[in-house]
């Protein structure tokens, strides 16, 4: 990709010039702003050339930071809840207490783990009933508190296994987008990589919805859809376009609020740079509704789940 | 209405479609059926018990004993968002859709007289796009769900869905939230909601208002669950166990209250909205 080259080439004289300047040839300045420019516009001009499948591939990027890594970076003090008080301890999702610029908070979202261990004790963020029944045991908690909940969304689907089905994988999902949708204190979600379908949507029923510039969420992965509707594996990437999965289309559809810029080329390349982009993202939005009560917020969320959806009234 | 009744419109219904003394074959015991046996039989095999599917429309005459109406939001239609395209145009497949079941989309809402009990009916189609839920089938749902509340009288759904409808994509998602939020309306207003599970009922539609129920009523034999089979057993790579996801094995797994079979289904929703209602 020849755009990429040119990137990295600006990048890196960007880089020089701005050691040159600290060591005080201040006359460069006028030079770096003029680079900087041009970087901004061909930076932008390559994420926008970025197909659905390219960003489906940025989402799921072995080394993108992860609900863990957010928690770890952004929130302070996080205790871990365990179990859904019915069968078990689900680890594709973690929920618990913690920490956010000072204030109490909960925090809830889906982990899919980073080796191959832990990526099968937490069955790749593929939650079980257990997951969301422990996900409604936290957000029942945060409410009883007025703690604000924020989540985090990342998996490729909720499970599908005879556990899964036997204890009531619907009824589990449903019963979670009920609660979030009356739930009597703030909600914000941010969608961080894949957004795979109900499973990610029983943790997105939110007052406030964000989504990181690379994350997708959909209806179907590209790979179930193109199977099914497009008869061929190869369909994916044609798939991934028609869905309409990237942030941008989303903001567009109305699903979401706002999108977050990730560093150049997607959160993995710099996740410093991301924690910090994301938290700031989290402080503006959690200051637009902290302080509204209870009855509006609920009334307020209903309302924006109500108006979702595109159809004709003759 | 009574059973006469019924059978006399469905039969009606059915002249249009197919020729006097047509024969279907049972699709589990593979016995040839004369068509008039089996609307007289509820579409229910005589030999071996099987439940043919039934459209929207028989769904509400089969409940409903005075139909006021079959459907209080015609004008509610619907357009293709995302212009998309698969091996077919969504718009082709909404076109070819309604010419098949008469219908605008995938639901309808009726309202009437269950003996004597005024109820809200959202009862859906199957033939229409394998019953998937897109925003006609969400905006549908929950105005019905606040008619019912302002009118404050049950509401009951029949479900009828392979799930979420593709061709809306994440739009079509949303309405999971959405119907489940219109269930939260309900509750507070202590308005009773019968879910009634019928074959097949899947995905997002399983996974949103079917299982919110105050009561969930399942047709016998009916395939119920959040993933599909197929899905299961390519992710497992081993096969399923007999009856697996079918009505009586949710009822076994303490997901759902009873499996009730038509002929006994009005019965049991006038049974449980005398217990619930006045
Ligand atoms: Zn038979």
């Amino acid at each position: 990709m020849d755009l990429e080259k040119e990137i990295a080439n600006l990048s890196d004289q960007i880089e020089l010039l701005r050691e040159r300047i600290k060591r005080g040839e201040h006359k460069l300045i006028n030079e770096l702003v003029e680079l900087r420019k041009k970087f901004k516009k061909l930076s932008k001009k390559r994420m926008e050339t970025l197909s659905a499948w390219d960003r489906v591939q940025i989402a799921r990027h072995s080394k993108r930071p992860h609900t863990i890594d957010y928690i770890k970076n952004i929130f302070t003090d996080f205790i871990e809840l365990h179990g859904d008080r019915r069968f078990g301890d689900d680890k594709a999702i973690i929920a618990g207490f913690a920490n956010f610029e000072g204030k109490p908070v909960c925090v809830i979202g889906h982990e899919k783990g980073r080796d191959t261990k832990e990526k099968i004790e937490r069955n790749f963020g593929m939650p079980h009933p257990e997951g969301y029944r422990k996900a409604i045991r936290v957000m029942k908690l945060a409410e009883k508190f007025r703690r604000p909940v924020f989540t985090f969304i990342d998996t490729p689907g909720a499970y599908p296994g005879i556990g899964a089905e036997e204890r009531g994988q619907s009824q589990a999902i449903a019963e979670s987008l009920m609660v979030m949708g009356s739930l009597r204190t703030p909600i914000i979600a941010t969608v961080i990589g894949e957004g795979g379908s109900g499973g990610a949507l029983a943790l997105g029923v939110a007052d406030r919805i964000l989504m990181l510039e690379n994350a997708i969420y959909s209806v179907i992965s590209p790979e179930g859809c193109a199977a099914i509707l497009y008869k061929s594996a190869e369909a994916a990437p044609i798939a991934a376009e028609n869905l309409k999965i990237t942030a941008k289309d989303l903001l567009e559809l109305g699903v979401i609020d706002c999108i977050v810029r990730e560093p150049l080329g997607g959160a993995h390349l710099q996740p410093k740079k991301m924690y910090r982009l994301l938290k700031r993202a989290l402080r503006n939005t959690l200051k637009q509704i902290e302080n509204i009560d209870p009855d509006t917020l609920v009334e307020l969320r209903q309302r924006k789940f109500y108006s979702m959806g595109r159809f004709a009234e003759r | 209405m009574g059973l006469k009744d019924f059978i006399d419109k469905i039969k009606e219904r059915r002249k249009l479609k197919i020729e006097e003394g047509s024969w279907v074959k049972c699709e589990k015991c593979k016995t040839l059926l004369y068509i008039e046996d089996l609307i007289k039989n509820l579409k229910i095999c005589p030999h071996c018990g099987y439940t043919f599917r039934m459209s929207a429309k028989e769904r509400v005459d089969l409940l409903l004993d005075k139909v006021y109406t079959y459907d209080l939001f015609p004008k509610i239609v619907p357009v293709d968002p995302l212009n998309f395209k698969d091996t077919k145009r969504y718009k082709d497949r909404l076109k070819e859709s309604k010419e098949k079941t008469g219908l605008n989309d995938a639901i309808i809402i009726a309202n009437g007289l269950i003996y004597d009990r005024e109820v809200v009916i959202a009862a859906m189609d199957f033939e229409f796009m394998g019953g998937s839920m897109g925003s006609v089938v969400g905006a549908k749902f929950v105005r019905g769900v606040e008619y019912s509340i302002q009118k404050k009288i049950p509401f009951i759904s029949v479900a009828a869905s392979g799930g979420a409808r593709m061709q809306e994509s994440i739009l079509s998602l949303m309405q999971m939230a959405k119907t489940a939020i219109a269930i939260d309306r309900l509750n507070k207003n202590g308005i009773l909601y019968i879910s009634i599970l019928t074959d097949p009922t899947m995905g997002g539609v399983s996974a949103s208002f079917a299982f919110l129920g105050d009561i969930i009523i399942a047709e016998p034999e009916s395939l119920i669950g959040f993933a599909g089979p197929r899905v299961i057993e390519q992710t497992i790579r081993q096969q399923l166990p007999e009856g697996f996801q079918r009505a009586e094995f949710l009822l076994e797994k303490g997901q759902i209250d009873m499996v009730v079979d038509r002929k006994n289904l009005k019965k049991t929703v006038y049974t449980l909205i005398k217990h619930t209602h006045g």
